[in-house]
């Protein structure tokens, strides 16, 4: 049989172009449909703090502006395959279309007036919405320390002297300043309603500043992979108002619950998962520094790990 | 016309590259096999590419031993444990080899055994020399409890020279095979490319150990 | 004696990985048995295992990468189905088991499906579009197959075998240290990764010197194709890359095999190094990836539009800065490390600077369209795929440049989609538009088309029903690498995205259809001329497949798009090009040494994995004594005669002549 050379071949015909447009537009209308289905909750779209809105506002306007490139070039992707297809016998054929100096200009110039105008507004938001940057405050701040465990958080509140693990109450409408760090491995915190994201590290302290404008319930996370336990370190963020607030601080400190000690806190650190929140009465001072400086060792890793192979000496 | 235009001419006698063709005349068609650059040509320069490989893997050791210079961990320090005057021996064994080394390829050049042999034997004794000088120096500094497990400094330290160590000691490897293939098969012309590479493995050792007794050994004394 | 190698290696406890890696050994095992009963062994080894043929080379490293795609697929099936189960459940997967599943994915994909393709299609077609007989280091370009398939085969082995790493793709420590992972896992996947690792950079070293001192007469640099100059980007990045890699991956080494302490918590370590220094390797490593695939799209599309492509020369300014640019943004990947707000916006802008020479690509590719004659042909179809995900994938990678914007979606399912979009979009897509477009090349019969096309729309449809749900999930606080969750509006989303998959499985199933059913219908199909598309390039100018010494007589070049501008004056003038002169062609011989090479590393590998010192040191003397059996070769080359090749040539020339001449009575 003989070859068929791509330029003698028969015209196909048009349908199969404009089904794949009609496709992709049935395929979107789907999508949108599904999303207004399920009454889907963008909670990252929903912020409730100051640093969640100023984080997704220059979301939202980065979006608008990478759609207003990238919306045209996939309509013309589509437009130009559809239009130019050898069975379009309407369309003009510039075999020797290869290079034009103005359009040279054009194709340069999208690109980069677009990312001058993204990179101005990354360069502005990094340095508003730094972690590290406190946030405007009539006086009231709250400090909390948030240690990641494997597979649980500790919160503590040094100038109220109580702890908690899992569950992070805070007053509503007050800046929160984190001091965080790590008694393992490499952790994220996240509340995604509230801002921005911040690592966790052993023997180093990163900060991260946040508030939640009205009292609420909140998701809180990791939201970087610590090992098997992972899935379970997720915990509530309660935004109080100011003098539930107290009343909760008040309540923790009379329990007859623990106290955070270097013992306590050996047990604590020692892997485990699907911990029930719990909350601490007193805190031994400067404990957190003591873990950030490592006078408080690091946490273990597996103890009685039957994975082949593993190795029987212990980190020096 | 000097030697090595002349060996270029021989290796090269058609290019092609940037330059084209120009208007000085085609081949004739028996030589259009050979219409780019020679095997000695082709072979320095892949080799010249991965020593450029193997200077960015130096650079990340060089890197992290920037990084963790400081972090001794109440440990020894380069100011309590370098000695400037094994480091000097050591950096004249391993000039003096790449002198040697010179020496041998141009033994090899002209065909001199004498002159060849010596100088891949005295590259060889002299790298020898390096290793157990530097051998030692390790030793020394495990029996004072300053091995490489004892703080992320000297755990740098330890990763960045001896990597150099173990290039060197793979050098000399390749040096003993290299004198046995020239010894069995003579001075074939890709015998000869392979000591044109060895060479430029050996002189390259020697760049990176400057870097090193930069950084780490002079810098860190001056700490 | 056995180093920490026991009997409970085996994982009796878990049965998924046992049975999934007897059958799948069992399955190559078999089909040892049937191919030595059926006596082609001494057929594989002379033709493809011990051959250096880049051509050869290039079909097993695709080979290879088709085969690790359909094992990270099925981990991909696992992870979909595990999450669309999870909720307020334990799902199947325990943990432990969950986390050796994504980490291998990931790993798997990256390293061991799309490196192999993307060289596998560099090592095929561009010696053919140079005008040259083979690479520069055909001998060396063979161990560095066999060193990536040593690295697969360990990876593999780890199935029924101890384990794998429980990490994520990416061991990051402390986690990765031998206090938080004490198992092997993590050394099956350090040493894995060295090794062909060292295959990789060979390779980079092989084509850079290829591209830059081989040519046939008359190829200037700016009249190579471009797909050349886009394998030379890659290459380059691989040569800058890769040893970045190994120092890092080293260093990781030592701290767990030697007490080092480079990423550990105590003594000083420092676990920020490792994500500059992996991000380092891990960022180029991705323009690694995608430059060949933008070269394929280049090739495709001018050839399927019938025009030249679109400014070429701004293609390849292009493609240089894209190599320069992909060293300066690395530390968009850890935005929420705490660098401070100076630090991240620097990143940030550096990696909208590269997003311009990628937008100008697309442009170009668009323009490129413009005026043509457009075929959709299933890689035209690719390619048009491959431009409306690209872009989408392109924008939100943009999008997660702005610091304050990913301080919300880092590691959140937003990023997997993200990098999904260009990965697939870019990569995956790209490799199946080169396979499609170089297989009658590679292999000397064509695709069956129907199959052909009904695998793209399964991919294209499966692709974003898979995927886009991951982007909403993502903005719905969802984080990667959940083995359960709680959050019950998650679910439906992630249901979706395990259908998505599905339809992906049926485009999978049927690509093999269409290889096999192709394969059956070969004589129907056979590419009888060279230039089933009418190409424009050199390759298309030889036979399909084409002979070992690829051109009888290397071809004069006179401009870009050689072959296009030889075969319109062919056809313009009903002339066929006069006989040429020919003369001896010596080509280089088989060798074992890369197969042997692989075997002694493999051992090495395992030994050093289960700390079998004796078996390492053994393995590494055999590994030294093959270089050096290999180096006391005398005769490197063999001649084929003048005669054979004229006969082999005039064959080729008689059916392109029978060919033109039905063309020329069509017009």
């Amino acid at each position: 049989m003989a070859p068929d050379p791509v330029f003698l071949s028969r015209p196909k015909s048009p349908s199969l172009q404009v089904r794949s447009l009609v496709a992709l537009a049935v395929r979107c209308a789907g999508l949108l449909g599904l999303l207004a289905l399920t009454g889907c909750r963008l909670i990252v779209l929903d912020p409730q703090g100051l640093v969640g809105k100023g984080d997704t506002t220059i979301l939202i306007d980065s979006i608008a502006i990478m759609l207003a490139i990238g919306v045209p070039t996939i309509v013309a992707a589509l437009a130009f395959g559809w239009w130019f297809r050898s069975s379009n016998t309407r369309a003009r054929r510039l075999p020797d279309f290869v290079y034009s100096g103005k359009i040279e200009m054009i194709t340069w110039s999208i690109p980069l007036l677009t990312i001058m105008l993204l990179g101005g507004v990354a360069w502005v938001g990094s340095h508003d919405l730094d972690p590290a940057e406190p946030l405007p405050s009539n006086g009231a701040r709250l400090d909390v320390q948030a240690v990641s465990l494997d597979w649980k958080w500790l919160f503590i509140y040094p100038d109220l002297n109580v702890a908690s693990v899992n569950r992070l109450v805070i007053p509503a409408g007050v800046p929160v300043h984190f001091t965080l760090t790590s008694a393992s491995v490499m952790n994220a915190f996240f509340i995604p309603q509230l801002g921005s994201m911040i690592y966790t590290m052993n023997g180093m302290a990163t900060q991260l500043n946040l508030n939640a404008d009205e009292p609420g319930t909140f998701l809180g996370m990791s939201s970087h992979f610590s090992g098997d336990g992972f899935a379970d370190m997720q915990f509530k963020v309660e935004a109080l108002p100011p003098d539930r607030f107290s009343i909760w601080i008040d309540e923790t400190r009379k329990g007859a619950a623990a106290t955070l000690t270097s013992q306590s806190y050996q047990d604590l650190a020692k892997q485990s998962t699907n911990v029930a929140p719990f909350a601490y009465s007193a805190v031994e001072p400067d404990f957190f520094h003591k873990i950030v400086t490592q006078a408080l060792p690091p946490g273990p890793g597996p103890v009685n790990e039957v994975s082949p192979g593993a190795s029987k000496r212990a980190e020096k | 016309m000097s030697i090595a235009q002349e060996s270029a001419r021989r290796d090269e006698p058609y290019r092609i590259g940037l330059g084209g063709w120009g208007s000085s005349g085609f081949p004739r068609a028996e030589h259009a096999e050979r219409s780019f650059a020679s095997k000695r040509v082709i072979t320095a320069f892949g080799f010249w590419i991965f020593l450029l490989s193997d200077i960015v893997m130096f650079s990340a050791l060089f890197a992290a031993y920037a990084v963790l210079s400081g972090e001794t961990d109440g440990g020894p320090s380069g100011t309590d444990l370098f000695r400037l005057e094994s480091v000097a021996l050591e950096t004249a064994c391993l000039l003096l080899s790449s002198f040697s080394c010179g020496v041998a390829t141009i033994g090899a050049r002209v065909r001199n055994n004498f002159v060849h042999y010596g100088g891949m034997g005295a590259t060889a004794l002299l790298g020898l020399a390096f290793l157990l000088l530097e051998l030692r120096d390790f030793t020394d500094m495990i029996a004072l409890g300053a091995g490489p497990a004892r703080s992320a400094f000297l755990s740098a330290f330890f990763a960045l020279v001896g990597c150099h160590g173990l290039h060197v000691t793979l050098g000399i490897l390749w040096l003993l095979t290299m004198m046995a293939q020239v010894f069995t098969k003579g001075y074939r012309p890709d015998i000869m490319r392979r000591i044109l590479c060895f060479a430029l493995f050996w002189h390259t050792l020697d760049i990176i150990w400057v870097g090193i007794f930069t950084v780490v050994y002079l810098m860190g004394l001056a700490l | 004696m056995l180093g920490k190698l026991t009997w409970a290696a085996v994982p009796l406890d878990q049965p998924i990985p046992l049975v999934a890696g007897c059958v799948a050994f069992g399955i190559v095992g078999g089909l040892v048995v049937y191919v030595v009963v059926k006596g082609w062994a001494p057929y594989l080894w002379r033709e493809w295992i011990t051959s250096v043929d880049h051509k050869h080379i290039g079909v097993m490293y695709v080979f290879l990468a088709m085969v690790m795609l359909l094992r990270g697929f099925t981990d991909a099936i696992m992870m979909r189905s595990q999450q669309a189960l999870a909720y307020r459940a334990p799902g199947y997967l325990p943990p432990e088991h969950y986390d050796q599943i994504f980490s291998a994915h990931g790993s798997l994909m990256i390293l061991f499906v799309a490196m192999p393709f993307m060289i596998g299609l560099m090592n095929i077609v561009v010696p053919l579009q140079l005008g040259i007989r083979d690479v520069a280091f055909p001998t060396l370009n063979s161990v560095s197959f066999w060193l990536t398939a040593t690295g697969a085969l360990l990876i593999n082995l780890s199935l029924i075998i101890g384990e794998f790493a429980r990490t994520g793709w990416l061991p990051y420590p402390p986690l990765s240290e031998l206090a938080y992972s004490p198992g092997v896992g993590v050394d099956y996947y350090l040493w894995s990764l060295q090794i062909s690792g060292v295959g990789t950079l060979l390779t980079g070293v092989n084509f850079v010197t290829t591209i830059l001192k081989l040519h046939a007469p008359g190829m200037t640099y700016m009249r190579m194709p471009i797909f050349c100059w886009t394998a030379l980007g890659s290459c380059l990045l691989i040569v800058a890359a890769f040893p970045i890699l190994t120092a890092t991956l080293a260093m990781l080494i030592l701290d767990r095999y030697l007490g080092f302490h480079f990423f550990t918590n105590v003594a000083g370590g420092n676990v920020m190094m490792f994500m500059n220094l992996i991000w380092a390797w891990g960022h180029p490593e991705v323009y690694i990836l995608v430059l060949p695939a933008f070269g394929v799209f280049s090739e495709v599309v001018s050839t399927f539009s019938g025009k030249p492509l679109y400014g070429y020369r701004s293609m390849v300014a292009a493609t240089m800065a894209i190599c320069i640019l992909a060293f300066m943004v690395w530390l968009h990947h850890f935005f929420t490390m705490g660098a401070g707000a100076d630090v991240n916006a620097f990143f940030g802008v550096t990696t909208m600077i590269i997003a311009v020479p990628t937008g100008v690509k697309v442009f170009n590719w668009l323009l490129t369209m413009y005026g043509g004659r457009i075929v959709f042909k299933p890689p035209m179809m690719w390619s048009l795929g491959f431009l409306v995900t690209f872009v989408i994938g392109g924008m939100t990678g943009v999008l997660l440049a702005v610091p304050p914007a990913d301080f919300l979606l880092h590691n959140s399912l937003f990023l997997v989609a993200h990098f999904h979009n260009v990965i697939i979009g870019g990569v995956l897509f790209g490799a199946f538009a080169g396979y499609t477009f170089w297989f009658p090349k590679a292999f000397g019969f064509r695709l069956e088309e129907g199959l052909g096309k009904a695998a793209f729309w399964c991919w294209f449809i499966g692709f974003y029903l898979a995927f886009m749900p991951l982007y909403v999930l993502g903005l719905m606080g969802m984080t990667r690498r959940m083995q359960h969750y709680d959050v019950a509006a998650w679910h439906p989303w992630l249901l979706v995205a395990a259908a998505g998959v599905v339809v992906i499985l049926a485009g999978i199933a049927l690509q093999i259809a269409q290889i096999v059913v192709s394969f059956r219908q070969r004589e129907q199909l056979r590419d009888v001329t060279g230039d089933p598309w009418n190409g424009r390039s050199l390759e298309w100018s030889t036979s399909s497949p084409p002979p070992p010494f690829n051109f009888a007589v290397l071809p004069q070049i006179e401009g870009s798009d050689a072959y296009w501008e030889t075969k319109q004056r062919a056809l313009a003038q009903h002339v066929f090009a006069d006989e040429p002169v020919y003369a001896d062609i010596e080509l280089p011989r088989n060798s074992a040494t890369g197969v042997v090479c692989a075997f002694f590393a493999t051992f090495l590998g395992f030994a050093l994995i289960w700390h079998i010192w004796w078996l390492a040191a053994v393995s590494f003397l055999g590994a030294y004594a093959t270089f050096v059996a290999f180096a006391w070769r005398d005769r490197t080359e063999y001649r084929v005669p003048a005669a054979e090749v004229a006969r082999i040539d005039r064959e080729n020339r008689r059916a392109r002549r029978a060919a033109f001449a039905q063309l020329g009575a069509a017009e």
